[in-house]
């Protein structure tokens, strides 16, 4: 059983290797997306022993899989496979117009098969300390996808990402630093002290105020890698300047890997401090981030950040039903979470190849894309449709989920607010569409736009093997709307261990 | 050691460490910052190696040693060589200026001996008792971070901030576990590593590591 849960971190581990050793060719370059499909299958087997039998744990104690990190692991998995399989054709692209180079993609096939085995690692991890390690570590290894192209804006992106998270990330280590000292006066042995399962079991002894503080500053600081309002800045900047599979796997689930350090801090949070204090933390900052989004995407002319402010909502909205708490909240949380990673990857995987095409991320310089690219408008379209919460896609039935446990636990006002800006930012977001995927060609393009439209020598179609990929995303978007029956009880095993009541 | 001896060394070691950091808020050359960033790290060694000493823990020596090696040698060499690469000698243009700042650095300690009283109470000890020196280094690394312009200006931020936090783990528990403590050291490395390279492609691609030029994203 230590095979499962070693998998998912060695798998992509060789495939870095490989790239390492061999560089991206030809024949490697279904490498990643074979990884990928490993730590999926894995994941899948973990999530059938966990549930069915205990937790697990490995390499002298360091990793520990219960239905949570299973379930997580099936997440990361999900969205690698879809970034990895779409990654031939994209580089291939950037290739073909020059934007690339054989030692960049050799860099880029090692630093993402890292990146999802850091990603996995902290999913698996047993204590917050190889957590935080973890999630730090995947700043570090992002930093140059997110600078690959040498432009003043990657740079500016790279230089504010690494700057903003590794704080917000320093400052959640004080946090640790501070949860260390209060289990460790609890009687705990200083070598576990912050083990989830001792610290849980020890939560009701930690002193209150050194607890309040740490996880005022856990919350704080995952919240910064997971881009929630205040300590969203950077986020626009890296996910608009990172190559399209990097950006879904950083705006899929690397967000929501974060916030999976939220929520196994607020069990800890719930049994020390009572249920209020995480969740006036997590309203608050649910709050600022939805409406935040909503203000910023009204007037986005961006095609790429107005994704990535959709993030920053989505990611308001998974606070809010983490704030309400009950089990079936909890549930729709990790349901929500799949979902938003899955359409969110398909989004930029297509706004990928429309990049390519144009040269431009700029609105106004897509016009008509129904017309012109039909498969690719089809993607972008109805990736836009599940994301906005529309039925049968998975988001609806977590935003359903989610909204209803919010009344139920007597957040009706914040629900209420949450939907308000949720109307703000279905208007703005279906106006940029139209624009987009049916607005006539007549209308006088920007300048920049027609400057870059004629250098590019990439035609504006989503290759074929891209495009598989992209509809399987939607397809398991879709069919988990409809039923989430093939999830119904890692889903209910999860919110156990996330503490949902 | 005797009580007494390992309380003034202790205090004398925090001293010295909140001294470095108050100093680097006054200079504006950036040699002279990365000098005292060195002078802060040995006070922040010295400091783990008194623990060591009084808690007659060698494991804790050897730390005192690792990180003795890694933030008073290879950080500021690291920093430096982005400095030399920069090309450029002095902060410019703080967002607020000396005077300012110094008074700030004040009210910050004010700030951090206000909130860590939870921290002293718990277990009251001559260690416990220089926590609000160690949260006092992190607010002044913070704040060095949003008010100053040059991108090796904030490096020093950031690197006053962690260790700040180190020293506030010492201080509390004698440190995280050791697993943790060689990922974070490991990650602090790469982390300054990453910016030295992100500090030459700016200036490569901006002309200067004025962080007032990152005007490109915007909404």
């Amino acid at each position: 059983m230590i095979i499962l849960v070693l998998a998912p971190i060695v798998l992509p581990a060789l495939a870095g290797l490989a790239y390492a050793a061999v560089g991206w060719q030809r024949r490697t370059a279904w490498l990643g997306a074979l990884a990928a499909a490993g730590v999926l299958a894995s994941g899948i087997a973990l999530a059938v022993v966990v549930t069915r039998t205990h937790p697990r744990t490995g390499l002298g104690g360091l990793l520990r899989a219960d239905a949570l990190s299973a379930y997580m692991v099936i997440v990361i998995g999900a969205i690698a496979v879809l970034a990895m399989a779409a990654s031939p054709a994209y580089l291939a692209g950037e290739l073909a117009s020059g934007h690339t180079d054989a030692r960049a993609t050799r860099r880029y096939g090692i630093l993402t098969q890292a990146f999802i085995a850091a990603m996995n690692t902290a999913v698996l991890a047993a204590s917050l300390g190889v957590l935080w390690a973890a999630i730090e570590a995947t700043t570090i290894l992002t930093a140059f996808l997110v600078g690959h192209r040498h432009t003043r804006g990657s740079v500016e992106a790279a230089w504010k990402y690494v700057v903003v998270c590794s704080v917000g990330i320093a400052l959640a280590f004080l946090g640790i630093v501070l949860l260390n000292y209060a289990a460790v006066h609890t009687g705990l042995p200083a070598t576990h002290a912050m083990d989830w399962t001792s610290l849980t079991a020890n939560a009701h002894a930690l002193d209150p105020g050194v607890t309040r503080m740490a996880v005022a500053l856990l919350v704080l600081g995952f919240g910064t890698k997971t881009g929630l309002a205040p300590m969203h800045a950077w986020l626009p900047d890296a996910h608009s300047q990172a190559p399209a599979p990097v950006s879904a796997l950083m705006s899929g689930v690397l967000l929501s890997v974060a916030f999976y350090a939220i929520l196994r801090v607020k069990v800890i949070s719930d049994a020390a401090l009572g249920g209020g204090f995480a969740r006036t933390l997590l309203l608050i900052v649910a709050l600022a981030s939805i409406t935040l989004a909503a203000a910023l995407l009204l007037a986005q002319r961006d095609y790429k950040r107005m994704l990535a402010y959709h993030s920053i909502e989505h990611m308001g909205l998974i606070a809010l039903g983490a704030a309400a708490g009950s089990q079936l909240a909890i549930a729709a949380v990790l349901l929500h979470i799949l979902g938003h990673g899955l359409a969110k990857a398909v989004l930029f995987l297509s706004s990928g190849h429309l990049h390519q095409a144009l040269g431009s991320s700029h609105i106004h310089a897509v016009r008509d894309l129904a017309g012109r690219a039909p498969l690719l408008a089809g993607t972008f379209g109805v990736g836009l449709l599940a994301l906005l919460g529309l039925p049968p896609f998975s988001l609806f039935a977590s935003e359903l989920g989610m909204f209803r446990a919010g009344f139920a636990a007597g957040l009706g006002w914040a629900v209420t607010l949450a939907l308000a800006s949720m109307l703000v930012i279905f208007a703005a977001v279906a106006a940029h569409a139209g624009d987009m995927l049916l607005g006539s060609r007549d209308q006088p393009p920007t300048a920049t736009a027609t400057a870059t439209a004629t250098a590019t020598t990439v035609p504006l179609r989503l290759p074929s093997t891209a495009a598989a990929a992209l509809i399987a995303g939607l397809g398991v978007c879709a069919v988990l709307g409809i039923t989430a029956w093939p999830l119904q009880a890692l889903l209910h095993a999860a919110a156990l261990a996330a503490g949902g009541t | 050691m005797s009580e007494t001896t390992y309380v003034q060394l202790l205090d004398l070691a925090c001293g010295v460490f909140l001294l470095a950091a108050v100093l680097i808020l006054w200079r504006r050359q950036l040699s002279a910052i990365v000098r005292l960033f060195t002078i802060q790290a040995t006070a922040l060694a010295g400091l783990v190696a008194v623990l060591a000493v009084h808690q007659h823990d060698t494991e804790l020596g050897a730390v005192a040693v690792g990180i003795l090696l890694l933030r008073a040698v290879l950080l500021p060499l690291l920093v430096r060589r982005a400095l030399e690469a920069s090309g450029e000698a002095r902060e410019t243009q703080p967002l607020v200026n000396v005077t300012a700042s110094l008074l700030a650095a004040a009210v910050l300690a004010l700030l951090a001996y206000a909130v860590t009283q939870p921290v002293v109470r718990l277990s009251p000890s001559p260690a416990t008792h220089a926590v609000p020196v160690a949260v006092t280094v992190v607010l002044l690394g913070f704040f060095v971070l949003v008010t100053r312009r040059r991108a090796l200006s904030q490096l020093a931020g950031f690197l006053l901030l962690d260790n700040g936090i180190t020293a506030a783990a010492f201080l509390t528990t004698a440190g995280v576990p050791v697993v943790v403590e060689l990922g974070v050291s490991f990650d602090v490395l790469l982390a300054v590593l990453v910016l030295q390279v992100l500090t030459s492609r700016m200036r490569a691609v901006f002309g200067s590591t004025d962080l007032d030029e990152l005007r490109e994203l915007h909404d």
